[in-house]
Formats: structure tokens, C-alpha cells, sequence
């Protein structure tokens, strides 16, 4: 009994030791609860709301592009295509081997199939199939029944319904590159395009639009569960285009085969009716992805097709840079009004000759007449008397050798060349040599097509300045006020009537590409420009034709001008690369493509008639 | 000689319906009221129906509710003859795991006897208990401190330990070896014998590192080092723990928490269903339930303080001891002060054996209670003097 007693008070002690250690223990885990429930509550509910909501972004609709007339030259088709949901069916393939049945799948997309729906949850749709037809989309929509787990699905991808002729203005839209990364997640998205070229890029912010997002709530393996909050988002905006797309590809049906460049644009506005660029790509293969042969092919071309010449191709002006020099010699008055050159077809100066494109010379003729006949001897001349520093002044004041700050990437500067940029580039003195040079558009000068349409705006319109734009419609009060040049009136008339003389006097280079129809003509200047020095051998036995010298070595034929004579309202420009003479090969050109301006112009007095373009009789 | 309590009630004398009257009901109160909760989070779990875990759950409850009583009624005499015995079928059919158990979890811890499942590990729990409270009552006082005497409780531990930790199931071996160290300790074995055990066994750890498997050195370690698996073992904690931490002081409600019903939690129908209930119900339910488990602790510690036979008190204290090793467990599991060893919440998670088992003990306890005054022989067939 009293040993009993003695283990029973063993026990309690030892039994309490144990209670008390317990209660020890019990102390630890409600304060660890504390710490977790009420100390860090405000933490562990923000992880807690992270592991639940998941942001979905939902992109939205690129903007369209549209021509002047609202025409479509860029939109979003329809991608048909096909999705399978590997955790819907019992078999992914025996579902792939009846769809194989119905469309083709080549073994490519058959492994890749596979091999996703393999590594992927099986809630994760994989694309089978994209941009199917409308009948295979809808053959397959029919067999449905038997085919577990697919899901027919449409997406957008873009398209240019014209393709070509608007391809280096309008651009294209490709795969995000890692240099656009800006950790925006909508670029993350493997579907997302952006803009490249052209206005698709220069545009992009406007056209891409604010894409909305969804908050779903999901599991721990990723399954939406439900959605709790949906922003809309805002789509992206259709852009309007000064170009008129109808003008556009006839001015590039037009061109042909030829490498070249033709520019319309308003003389008052600036706006942009046609920016063509010869030869040219198909817009819409950049999309759906090019394999390395056709890419190569691309770049390798000897046309180079990806150039824009338009903006970006820099040529001598040669002849059509002749109302510059008569500018700069009639506004600073160092040549009369009636300032007369004798022209014997060359002339001495400094120790070697200089010549006239026309062998037996010109005669005796007056500065409009210079214009006219597009004598050489004239304009050495005047370019003698003025110097290059006034040319090159008057060849600034009209734009040329700068950008002229059109909105889409790539534009070229041109050149006007200086005492001080020879000095600079060369190291050497100007030569008086360069300047009878520059005094017919050859030499070092260099300029756009762009910016000889501007220049036969400015011209044209009065001596005012004009911005190119390729965006229609900007509201007159956003306009700037007209900026005059500081030209005087009678300058600038004399300048436009020796243009009008090049086309519609029997004697003008290009009175064979003259614009017929009533309260149409058209006043202009050719201009053919020397890629390769003509040897004197070449010149005494005179047997070089166009079609004797190789395609490289031919001459460039430029042309520009300006329609209505007596109410201007579209200023032209065409380069035919190695095209041959100005007057044969550019005027053409010229004169088919202002006409059909001048015809679409809904704006056009209605009393004119519309007969129709004798587009050949230019060709001679 | 039969000594006569201040009850006056002689132990051979009592009738069942005595017993029935003896019963401790406000611990079989709070016992169905804990059993409750963990149905009450199956029913969460269940996304609002009955059907599947709480039915299957509440028929297990009711049957071993049902044994508790009948264990509870049971002259504890019986228990004393029948411990030896009982701990005999539960080692033999923790060998049996070995030959025909059924492999889950990558453990071979269950027996298929068609209708459910046994896990042997979890009957031996309480017959360990048993045994060891059946061997120490035989012992007198002075026999403690012979280190011969000592052998064979050493290897009724060792024996189910060693063979718990091949299936293998480290946690569950573990936690029956604390629970034989507190009986050894509440037997009155000497304390420098035990700090000599303990030297022992902390020596041999790294010779059961070399046996473990390396899913069990790899949940120690990710313990140690979180970052070693972030979407393994160290996922589940942190997981855990946001679930705790956002459930706040009043949680989110019951069938509103985000972590529980979007799965980001693992096993919350056995292991992690605490998380569960402290995201739903905040540190208030958390509390409510640890209050519970006190409450039911402090009937068994003063049950076992109150016996008079040395057998009696053993029994009662040694259940309560692994009932609390098991509760406490579990939380310092999913609050994440110790590795996820696989310790069931005892009377809440969901698994038939590990329920009956508790309630058993408990009925063992009850018994106990009710045969407070009974005067046990020390060895078999002789009654004490």
C-alpha cells in the first residue's frame, strides 16, 4: 500500500511535468497562429489573391487603313482554323486521323500537334490548323460529331486587299520583335502583330487600339473557374489615307515592268493621291511568313524591290532641276527677264567642253525657251552668273536636301551640294566646273521623287510652302497658314509659263505627252539624267541608243509637273529608273496618271466631259 | 484485502447499467462535438454536399462511437488480460502490411479487407500503449530501476517502430516512439536511464539516415531549406501557410476559402484539413478547435490522476499523451514549424482506422474513469495485497 502511494505520487509529479510541457507546446502553436492569422494576415491575403486571379488580356481589333474614298487597302480577315482540347477526347489521335480525312495535315503539323498536346495541360487548346477555307472550315464544322475534342475557332489576321501597289507606303504588320518588348504583356502574346513599315508602323498606337482584360479566377493547375471583372478595352482606330488606292494602282500598272517611282500629290494640301515604287512586294506574304529562299530572293533582287523610291531612291534631278536655277538667277537679278544665250550644241570652259544633249545646238534662245527645249548651254550660263552659292539657296528654300518630314520611316534627304560640303566631304576647293553641272540638275545633286513633287507644288501653287501628307482630312484650322517661299510673282509666272511651253508648244520636250482634254493641260519639265559618262569617242559616232547599252548603264527619265495649267491642282513626279529620255519614257507616265487624277477629282467642274486616255500616243 | 473507496462502490460489483451511469459524458460530448468540426470541413470540402466524404465519415464515426462506449463498459480487467494479446494481433498484422499490404502514397501501409481498409500503424498506436501500461502496472516500484526490467518494454517499442519505418512511414514512426518515451517517463523509469536512451537514439540518427528513403531525407531537408523545392514539399507549406494567414481572425466562411476550394492545398481531407479550417473559420475556429482538444486532455489527465490502479493511470495518460503528440503534430505541420511528417488531426481528418482507433482509446480511458477504484492484481492471477 505505502509503495503504491509512493508510485502513485510518481506519477502525478511525472504527469504533470508532462501536462506543463504540453501546455508549453500549445502555447508555441497559438502563437504561431497569431503570427500567421493576425500578424501577417494583410501578406498572406495578397499572395492568397495572386494564386486566384489570373488577368487574361483580350486584344482587340487592329485599326483599318483606308484610302481617301474610304476604300480598304488594309483590314482584318478571318482566320479560319482549327483547335483541338487534348483533355476532351479519349483519343487525340484517332480524333487527328478522322480530321485527316477531311483536310490535309502534313506529318509537320501532325507531330507538333502531338507534341503539345502532350506537354500542355490538357485544358490548353493547340491550334491545329490555320487559315483554312470557308469549305474545309465548314466540312469540318459538319463532321463535328465525330470528332471529340476539336474546336472550330476564328481569329483575325491582317490583310491588304491591294497588295502590291500600296505595299511600301501602307507597310505590313509581322511578329514582335525583342526590341519592341516594352513589358507591355499584350506584345507577349504569340498571336500579337505590330506594325513594321510604312504607315502600319508609323501609325501603330493609333491602329492597335487599348486592349481590354478579364480577371478569372483559377485553380492551382491554371482552369479558369469564372470570370469576375471584364474590361472592354478599346479598338484600335481606322486611319484615312490621302492616297487614292484606284490612282495608285493605275500609276503602278503604269510603270510596269520599269523600276521607277510616281508621286501625286495636292499642290495646296500637300496630301498625298499616289506614292508608287516600282517594282514592289506582296504585303501579305509577311504575314503568313516567308521561307528563306523567297526572303532571299527578296533582298538579293537587282530591282530591290523592299526599297521605297519613292521617299527613299535619290537621284540627280538633271533637267527638272532648271526652274531652280532660273529661280535663283531671276530672284536675285542676276539675269534679266530677257536673258539670251547663243546655243552651238557645246562650249569651252576651263580647259574642257561642255555640252548640249542636242548635237547641232539650239540657236539663240531666251530663258523660256531654255526651259522649253531643255538647252543645256543656257542653263551652264545662267548657272555661271548666279554660282552655286544661290542655286544652292533657292534649291534649300524649295526642300531639297533635307526630309521632307512625311510621317513614314525611311525617307532620304537628298543632296545640295556647297563650297563648305566639299571642303568637308572632299577636302578640296569648289570647282566653277560643278557648278555649270549643278546648273542642269547633274553633278552632286541628288533629291527624291517626293521632293521633286514638292518642288513642282511650290511651284506650282504660287510659291507656298506644302507639307506632304499621306493622312487625309486634317481639319483646315489644324492646318498651318500658308508660309510663302518669298518668290516674286513675276518670276514664278515666267517659270510657269516655260513649263507650260515644255508640254503644249510644238517645240516643248514634252508636247507629245500633252494632256488633250479641255481645262486638263498640263505644264511640266523632262528630265533625263547620265548614270555613266559619255566618252568623246561615244560622241562622235553618236550611235548610242537606249536599247544598245546594257539596262544599268541606260540613262534615267524624270518628269515632273503640274495639272490644271490655268487652276493647279495635282503636282507630279515620275522617275523611270534607266528608262531612257525624260520626254519618252517619264512624260507618259506623267500625263496618264494626272489625267485620271484630274478625272476622279470629285471636286472637278462637272461641265468637262470625260473622253477616254489615249494612253499610247506618248510612246514614240 | 478489497479496499473500500469514498464512493463506496467495490469494483467486482458493478453492474453494466452502473457502468453506463458511470460513463463520463461531457467527455462523449466533447468528443461528438470535435468529430462535428471534421465533418463539418468535409462537408466544405465536398463543395456543400454530404454524399460522398461525410456520410462515409459519419459511419465510421458512428461505428466507432459506438466501440468507445462498448471498450468504455468493458471491465477493465478484461483490458489488463487482454493487452498482451491485443498488442500480439497488432504487430502480427503489422507484418502482415509487409506481405499483403496494398501500396499508396509509395508506402505499403494498408490491409484490403474488402469493404475498407486497415492500417495496422494506427491500431498499434493504442495497443503499444496497452502493452506498455499492462507491462509497467506489473512491475513494483523498486523493479523500475533494474535495467534488465527494462529490456522488454524496449523491444515492444522497437519492434513496431522498426517495423512502421520500412512500410515506410516516418512520421507515424516517429510519433509512436514518443508516445512509448512517455510511458517509459510516466512509468517512474529513472531519469539518467532515459537521457541514456535519448544519447542512444540521437546517435543512431545517422544510421537511420542511411535507411530512409529518399523522399523522407528530402522532406527533412526541404524543412531545413525551403528553396530547394519550391513547387515540391516547400509548395505545400507555403501554400499552407497562405491559407492560414489569409483566413485572418475570422476567416473567410465556410466554403468560401479560395485556397482550400481552388486546390492549391494538398491531402485537406487528411493532413492539411486544419488549413482548411483555420482559412474558413480564422484563428477563431483555429482556437475553437485547439480548445476542444484541450478540454478532452484535461478529462484524461484527470482521469488518469484520479485512478487508483498504477495500470489505470498509465493507460489514460499514455492516450492522452499520443492523442496530444498526434494534435500537435499535425498543426506544427501545416503552420509549418516542422516537416510534413503525415500525422492525421486525430476525431477530425478523414480515415476509418485512425478514427475508430481514437475512439477506442478514448473508450479505453473512459473505462478507465469508470473503474477508477478498482484495485488490480500486479501479476496475473494474484490480486493485490
Amino acid at each position: 500500500m505505502q509503495r503504491d502511494f509512493v508510485r502513485r505520487k510518481a506519477f502525478t509529479r511525472r504527469a504533470l511535468v508532462l501536462s506543463g510541457g504540453a501546455a508549453a507546446l500549445t502555447a508555441v502553436l497559438v502563437g504561431r497562429l497569431y503570427y500567421l492569422q493576425v500578424i501577417n494576415t494583410g501578406r498572406y491575403r495578397v499572395l492568397a489573391e495572386e494564386n486566384r486571379i489570373s488577368w487574361r488580356l483580350l486584344p482587340q481589333s487592329r485599326g483599318r487603313i483606308l484610302d481617301r474614298f474610304g476604300i480598304e487597302v488594309a483590314n482584318n480577315r478571318r482566320n479560319y482554323r482549327i483547335l483541338l482540347i487534348p483533355e476532351q477526347t479519349s483519343s487525340v489521335t484517332r480524333t487527328l486521323s478522322v480530321l485527316r480525312g477531311l483536310v490535309r495535315i502534313d506529318d509537320r503539323d501532325l507531330h507538333r500537334v502531338l507534341r503539345e498536346a502532350e506537354r500542355n495541360a490538357g485544358f490548353m487548346p493547340v491550334t491545329v490548323l490555320e487559315n483554312l477555307s470557308w469549305g474545309q472550315f465548314a466540312r469540318i464544322n459538319a463532321h463535328m460529331p465525330n470528332l471529340p475534342g476539336v474546336q472550330p475557332g476564328v481569329g483575325e489576321s491582317r490583310f491588304y486587299p491591294h497588295g502590291q501597289p500600296l505595299a511600301h507606303l501602307v507597310g505590313y504588320v509581322g511578329p514582335v520583335s525583342p526590341e519592341e518588348q516594352t513589358g507591355d504583356p499584350l506584345l507577349k502574346l504569340p498571336e500579337f502583330r505590330t506594325g513594321k513599315r510604312g504607315v502600319e508602323k508609323a501609325r501603330e498606337m493609333v491602329l492597335r487600339g487599348k486592349a481590354g482584360n478579364s480577371q478569372v479566377e483559377v485553380n492551382a493547375y491554371g482552369r479558369a473557374i469564372r470570370e469576375i471583372e471584364r474590361k472592354a478595352g478599346e479598338p484600335g482606330r481606322d486611319v484615312r489615307l490621302s492616297i487614292d488606292a484606284e490612282l495608285q494602282r493605275l500609276a503602278y500598272e503604269r510603270l510596269g515592268d520599269e523600276a521607277g517611282s510616281v508621286v501625286v500629290m495636292g499642290v495646296y494640301s500637300g496630301e498625298l493621291l499616289a506614292l508608287v515604287s516600282t517594282p514592289s512586294f506582296d504585303p501579305n506574304a509577311f504575314h503568313l511568313g516567308f521561307d528563306s529562299r523567297q526572303w532571299r530572293a527578296l533582298t538579293r533582287h537587282p530591282r530591290a524591290p523592299l526599297v521605297h523610291r519613292a521617299i527613299s531612291g535619290q537621284y540627280a534631278p538633271g533637267s527638272t532641276f532648271k526652274m531652280i536655277v532660273a529661280l535663283a538667277g531671276l530672284e536675285a537679278g542676276t539675269i534679266p527677264a530677257d536673258h539670251r544665250v547663243f546655243c552651238s550644241g557645246r562650249m569651252e570652259f576651263g580647259d574642257r567642253f561642255f555640252h548640249c544633249w542636242k548635237k547641232g545646238g539650239h540657236g539663240v534662245l531666251s530663258l523660256p525657251h531654255a526651259i522649253e527645249r531643255s538647252c543645256d548651254i543656257h542653263f551652264y550660263d545662267v548657272a555661271r552668273r548666279v554660282g552655286i552659292d544661290r542655286i544652292g539657296e533657292m534649291a534649300g528654300r524649295f526642300g531639297f536636301g533635307a526630309p521632307t518630314g512625311i510621317d513614314i520611316e525611311g525617307e532620304e534627304g537628298g543632296l545640295v551640294p556647297s563650297r563648305e560640303w566639299m571642303r568637308r566631304r572632299h577636302g578640296r576647293p569648289w570647282h566653277q566646273g560643278e557648278t555649270l553641272l549643278s546648273g542642269i540638275g547633274q553633278g552632286y545633286l541628288l533629291a527624291t521623287p517626293l521632293q521633286l513633287a514638292v518642288m513642282t507644288a511650290q511651284i506650282a501653287n504660287g510659291g507656298f510652302r506644302v507639307r506632304p501628307t499621306l493622312i487625309a482630312g486634317e481639319p483646315p484650322a489644324e492646318r498651318p497658314a500658308p508660309e510663302s517661299l518669298g518668290l516674286s510673282a513675276t518670276s514664278l509666272s515666267l517659270v510657269q509659263r516655260a513649263m507650260d511651253m515644255v508640254s503644249n508648244s510644238p517645240h516643248g520636250t514634252a508636247y507629245r505627252a500633252r494632256i488633250r482634254e479641255p481645262g486638263m493641260a498640263i505644264a511640266g519639265k523632262t528630265g533625263t539624267v547620265q548614270v555613266r559618262r559619255i566618252t568623246e569617242a561615244e560622241r562622235r559616232t553618236g550611235v548610242l541608243k537606249k536599247e544598245d547599252l546594257p539596262w544599268k548603264e541606260r540613262d534615267h527619265a524624270l518628269f515632273v509637273g503640274f495639272a490644271p495649267v490655268d487652276a493647279p491642282r495635282y503636282a507630279v513626279a515620275v522617275v523611270v529608273e534607266h528608262g531612257g529620255g525624260g520626254s519618252s519614257a517619264a512624260a507618259p507616265v506623267a500625263r496618264d496618271v494626272l489625267t485620271e487624277a484630274l478625272r476622279r477629282d470629285p471636286d472637278r467642274a462637272p461641265a468637262v466631259g470625260r473622253p477616254v486616255a489615249n494612253t499610247t500616243s506618248g510612246e514614240t | 484485502m478489497a479496499v473500500q473507496t469514498s464512493t463506496g462502490l467495490s469494483e467486482s460489483r458493478l453492474t453494466v447499467v452502473q457502468r453506463i451511469q458511470q460513463l463520463n459524458w461531457g467527455l462523449v460530448l466533447l468528443i461528438a462535438v470535435t468529430a462535428c468540426v471534421g465533418l463539418t470541413m468535409l462537408y466544405s470540402i465536398s463543395e456543400g454536399t454530404t454524399e460522398t466524404w461525410v456520410s462515409r465519415q459519419l459511419v465510421r464515426f458512428g461505428v466507432g462511437f459506438l466501440l468507445m462506449l462498448i471498450v468504455a463498459v468493458v471491465d477493465i480487467r478484461f483490458w489488463l488480460r487482454a493487452a498482451f494479446p491485443l498488442y500480439g494481433i497488432s504487430l502480427a498484422l503489422l507484418v502482415a502490411v509487409e506481405v499483403v499490404g496494398t501500396v499508396g502514397m509509395g508506402a505499403r501501409r494498408w490491409i484490403d479487407l474488402g469493404p475498407f481498409q486497415l492500417q495496422p500503424s494506427e491500431i498499434m498506436k493504442i495497443a503499444l500503449v496497452l502493452a506498455l501500461a499492462r507491462y509497467f502496472h506489473g512491475l513494483a516500484h523498486d523493479e523500475i530501476a533494474w535495467l534488465r526490467r527494462l529490456v522488454a518494454p524496449t523491444a515492444m517499442a522497437i519492434v513496431p517502430v522498426a517495423l512502421v519505418l520500412r512500410q515506410p512511414d516516418l512520421g507515424t514512426a516517429l510519433l509512436l516512439l514518443i508516445g512509448a518515451g512517455a510511458m517509459f517517463f510516466l512509468s517512474g523509469v529513472r531519469l539518467r536511464v532515459l537521457g541514456a536512451v535519448a544519447a542512444a537514439a540521437l546517435a543512431a540518427i545517422p544510421v537511420v539516415w542511411h535507411y530512409l528513403r529518399d523522399y523522407q531525407r528530402e522532406r527533412i531537408l526541404t524543412f531545413f531549406d525551403p528553396e530547394r523545392d519550391p513547387l515540391g514539399a516547400g509548395y505545400h507549406i507555403l501554400q499552407s501557410k497562405i491559407a492560414l494567414g489569409s483566413g485572418g481572425v475570422f476567416g473567410k466562411g465556410l466554403l468560401q476559402g479560395t485556397q482550400s476550394h481552388l486546390h492549391f492545398l494538398p491531402e485537406m481531407r487528411t493532413d492539411f484539413i486544419f488549413t482548411m479550417l483555420a482559412e474558413e473559420f480564422g484563428l477563431v475556429g483555429a482556437l475553437g478547435l485547439l480548445t476542444l482538444y484541450i478540454f478532452i486532455l484535461t478529462y484524461a489527465i484527470a482521469i488518469a490522476l484520479r485512478s487508483r490502479s498504477q495500470f489505470g493511470r498509465l493507460l489514460a495518460m499514455g492516450i492522452a499523451a499520443t492523442f496530444f503528440v498526434y494534435f500537435c503534430a499535425n498543426i506544427a505541420m501545416v503552420t509549418g514549424l516542422i516537416p510534413v511528417v503525415g500525422a492525421p488531426l486525430p476525431l477530425v481528418s478523414y480515415g476509418g482506422t485512425a478514427m475508430v482507433t481514437t475512439l477506442v482509446g478514448f473508450g479505453l480511458v473512459m473505462s478507465v474513469h469508470i473503474h477508477r477504484d478498482a484495485s488490480l492484481p500486479r501479476r496475473a492471477g494474484a490480486e493485490e495485497p
